[in-house]
């Protein structure tokens, strides 16, 4: 796996969400309140709201367009509704976030 | 005849023994005090208080002369012990008093640790040890001038914080890269930074202090990486070292301290040594519990009795500094066989953490909320496996057990002075004095008899939750929605509590009212924002993260993720000027869409979010302010030209309409508030179907509201006729601030007043002239903090980060 260095985890807020832009979308990268990070494609499986916008809940995030709840561990769609979005590895190394985005389709180098 | 005791030092830890000793095994000796200090026992620990001046010396004494008089006790004030001769069994004091012992307790204490750097003896270098460091410090403080305070352990920053409360310009030099690094993790250090600096105190870390300068006098310091600082006081708290040149001189075993078992005795059976200047196996203290722990194992021993034993106990940490309130308490440094729970609440300035060792708390540091302290000393203490509370454990002791999940026990801990009732003044005492005394069986009764929820009802969850806890299970109230899954309260007892418990951040919400999860959901916390924004408008720290985007990006996402921006104008007038802005913008920025609004003003869509700032900057410059299209608050006002240009016209509609804009825009409501001002009963600002609509008259002005024209279509409800626009303004802004603080969050104002009743509300904003101009009063206070345009702030640079991708990662870095 080969890590890239997004930032510093004090760049996103408390309860909140950063984009970065990469050849494959964008990704949304949270921050949660006991600061765990995730990333997941910032594209909500149900029509496509941006999901960094949400609000960000324990470790969900609900999506500003229509209120789907997203697990940001695993990047499925909570309660009744289906779906479910990429997640991508990211660690918190001395503060610094690095994330690992592999090739599109999962083809290896 | 009784034996004979001599101690040496005239601390807390020797006084306490005596206390223990008097107790135990009164008139068992005669004791003789030599005291270095010219003064008798008092509370080393208050001397923080006697510098800033919350107390004085006369407040701090433990044992008055009188005490000593009493217990028969020689004291030899300002006598410093020069020597100890086992053999002969003798001390002697710099004065030549020789007293004889049969037992001797050596109690001297530490010294200051004074950095080995040239000028460290100049005067007006001083340390924080005793009383004396306190006089000459307050001595310094009356010239106002600047201090140097070098060391950001415990006692630096007491002393740096005292010489502050004396309007001292502080500066505090520390080594290392955070404050008390030894008893806070970075995190809660750099909080504590932060609110010192906020009290005007100066922080360097990293700063190693190379010299004292000056030539009669000290003059400032110079740090190793060559700045100078200036001050006419330097105070040195850098630590302390136990003071034990006195045993080692006498021949006793020495290490850092003056070597004991765990017995406190010395090498000497006859001698013991207790306090900051003992060593006992392998630590030395500088905290009270442990000493005074020490005097009581010694004072047993003196007694005759051999059963007591020190222990080691991990002792907690807290900082005598007025208004911070910090906890810690053992080992929390990171490791992988370690795991941690975080609360963090940046806005509170609440930080908390746990460090856990299997499943066992080994050590916790808390900052602004250290309520829980004694209680996780308490199960670290004894060890207590924690994985069945781990959950909630973070919370705190008042979410443990079947106490947190049951919905009474919030209004049961109420005292009974806390108001119930706010249109009507009861408070719980006296419901509860009326259903007893009266026999009150229903809620009905209740109201009859107190008022209680008689008025608007907003407090009749709360009032059957009086009931129920007074009544038992006889009385069965109906069920309360509640605002989420995260909570089993409803909106109006959340609303109350949150007034009644004085609570002023979200997560003291979610602690106070025991929520079920850690942080709530998109639900409530939006809603508790709300209130607590219109409940403490002075106070309370907005929780950005706790608003829907649109109002924390302060534009209107639209389905492909971009946004929309309608910029104010007031009553729907325009002029070239503005419309040539908007104009600009649209081209500037390659806006797609311009869409006139139903509110009288212009939207643009399908703007990029990082756009966002300087499409702002455009409009700022030319004179814009947000229209808060997307907020939760005062939308438009929509008017009519009115005398100005209408044939028909009775009133100026027109100005009108703006003075009202302009003196609520801004202001956070429940759900969003539109408002119309007609010049005339033709209405052709529509005014009948608003949240708040005017429809002028030739004889004043006629105040409607609770109208609809959306997913309901409902008319307005007449709220009364008025004579001049200053009662117009008045009446519409007590109904609006009666509407922000009743209502639930989302609920439009036709929903809350078909719950209250047009009756009440009359009755309370136009009948009731002093509870409207109460009204008045509070909204125009919360204004004061309201009415700041939200785009001028960001384009200034007010979060940033909102608007820009963290980084963009490009394809050569994603190749393998």
């Amino acid at each position: 796996m080969r890590w890239t260095a997004i930032g510093q985890l004090s760049d996103i807020p408390v309860r909140g969400a950063r984009c970065i832009a990469t050849p494959q979308g964008r990704i949304a990268i949270f921050r949660t309140g006991d600061d765990r990070v995730f990333a997941i494609d910032d594209h909500c499986p149900h029509k496509g709201g941006p999901l960094s916008q949400g609000i960000v809940h324990g470790a969900s995030v609900t999506c500003p367009l229509h209120s789907w709840v997203i697990s940001l561990e695993s990047g499925r769609a909570q309660g009744a509704d289906e779906g479910c979005v990429r997640t991508i590895p990211v660690k918190v190394e001395g503060g610094k976030l690095y994330i690992a985005l592999g090739l599109p389709n999962g083809r290896a180098a | 005849m009784s034996e004979k005791l001599v101690i040496i030092g005239n601390g807390m830890a020797p006084g306490r023994m005596l206390e223990h000793l008097f107790e135990k095994s009164p008139g068992r000796y005669e004791i003789t005090i030599f005291n270095a200090e010219p003064r008798v026992n008092y509370d080393r620990i208050m001397l923080s208080p006697v510098l800033s001046g919350e107390k004085d010396y006369e407040q701090i004494i433990i044992h008055g002369d009188g005490w000593y008089i009493k217990n028969g006790i020689t004291l030899y004030k300002g006598h410093r012990v020069v020597a100890i001769d086992r053999a002969a069994k003798t001390v002697t004091s710099e004065q030549g008093v020789t007293a004889s012992y049969d037992k001797l307790v050596i109690a001297t204490g530490s010294v200051p640790f004074i950095l080995p750097v040239p000028g460290n003896d100049l005067p007006g270098v001083l340390s924080y040890r005793d009383l004396d460091d306190v006089k000459a410090m307050l001595l310094a403080a009356q010239s106002r001038a600047k201090a140097i305070v070098i060391g950001g352990g415990l006692l630096g920053l007491e002393a740096a914080a005292g010489l502050a409360a004396r309007d001292m310009d502080v500066t505090v030099v520390h080594l290392m890269p955070s404050l008390m690094e030894r008893q806070l993790d970075p995190a809660a250090g750099y909080m504590l930074q932060r609110e010192l600096e906020s009290r005007g105190i100066k922080i360097i870390t990293k700063a190693q202090t190379k010299a004292v300068l000056g030539e009669r006098r000290v003059e400032g310091i110079e740090l190793a990486d060559g700045r100078i600082i200036h001050a006419s006081l330097v105070v040195m708290a850098a630590g302390i070292k136990p003071n034990a040149w006195l045993a080692k001189a006498a021949g006793l075993a020495t290490n850092r301290g003056i070597l004991v078992d765990d017995a406190m005795r010395t090498s000497d059976p006859d001698v013991f040594a207790l306090g900051e200047c003992a060593e006992v196996a392998g630590h030395v203290y500088g905290l009270v519990a442990p000493l005074y722990e020490m005097a009581r194992v010694v004072a047993a021993h003196l007694a005759g009795d051999a059963e007591p034993h020190f222990v080691h106990n991990d002792t907690p940490t807290k900082l005598k500094v007025t208004g911070i309130d910090l906890f810690s308490l053992g080992d929390f440094a990171d490791g992988d066989d370690r795991q941690e729970i975080v609360l963090r609440d940046a806005a509170a300035g609440v930080y908390k953490r746990l460090v856990l060792k299997e499943n066992r708390i080994i050590g916790t540091v808390l900052y602004g909320e250290t309520a829980d302290g004694a209680w996780f000393n308490d199960l670290k203490r004894r060890a207590v496996d924690i994985s069945e509370i781990r959950d909630t454990l973070i919370f705190g002791q008042a979410h443990q057990g079947g106490a947190p999940l049951d919905p009474m026990a919030a209004v049961a801990a109420l005292p009974d002075d806390a108001e119930i009732c706010g249109c009507n003044g009861v408070c719980k005492g006296k419901i509860v004095g009326a259903i007893l005394a009266k026999g009150l069986m229903s809620l009905d009764d209740v109201r009859a008899h107190t008022k209680a929820s008689a008025s608007c009802g907003s407090c009749t969850g709360l009032v059957e939750q009086v009931m129920k806890l007074t009544l038992g299970d006889t009385y069965n109230p109906a069920a309360v929605q509640p605002i989420c899954g995260c909570t089993t309260l409803g909106h109006d007892d959340v609303r109350r509590l949150i007034k009644a418990k004085g609570v002023k951040t979200i997560y003291a919400v979610m602690q106070e009212l025991e929520w079920k999860t850690s942080c709530g959901c998109a639900k409530c916390r939006p809603a508790l924002n709300y209130y607590l924004v219109c409940e403490w408008p002075g106070e309370y720290a907005d929780d950005y993260q706790s608003r829907f985007i649109n109002e924390r990006a302060h534009a209107n996402i639209q389905k492909d993720g971009t946004y929309s921006v309608v910029p104010r104008m007031w009553g729907g007038v325009t002029s070239s000027k503005e419309l040539r802005a908007i104009a600009d913008v649209v081209d500037k920025f390659a806006i797609p869409t311009v869409k006139v609004t139903g509110g009288q003003r212009i939207d643009m869509l399908g703007v990029k979010k990082e756009d966002l700032p300087a499409l702002w900057a455009d409009l700022g410059a030319a004179g814009f302010v947000s229209g808060h299209a997307y907020a939760k608050g005062l939308r438009t006002v929509k008017t009519c030209v009115g005398t100005d240009w209408c044939r028909f016209g009775t009133q100026d509609s027109t100005g009108l309409g703006i003075r009202i804009e302009k003196f609520m825009w801004g202001s956070w409501t429940p759900a969003k508030v539109k408002m119309a001002v007609s010049g005339c009963p033709r209405n052709c600002a529509e005014a009948t179907c608003k949240d708040v609509g005017v429809v002028c008259v030739e004889s004043g002005y006629e105040i409607h509201f609770a109208g609809a024209a959306g997913l309901d279509i409902k008319g307005t409800e007449v709220l009364g006729l008025v004579k001049t626009e200053d009662e117009v303004l008045e009446v519409v802004v007590a109904l609006v601030q009666m509407y922000r603080e009743q209502a639930r969050y989302l609920e439009r104002i036709y929903k809350w007043t078909k719950r209250v009743g047009v009756e009440e509300i009359r009755r309370q904003v136009l009948d009731d002239v002093g509870r409207r101009r109460a009204y008045f009063a509070r909204f125009v206070y919360s204004q004061k903090f309201a009415q700041v345009d939200p785009w001028s702030e960001r384009f200034s640079g007010l979060h940033k980060y909102e608007y820009r991708p963290l980084a963009a990662v490009g394809l050569s870095q994603v190749a393998e």
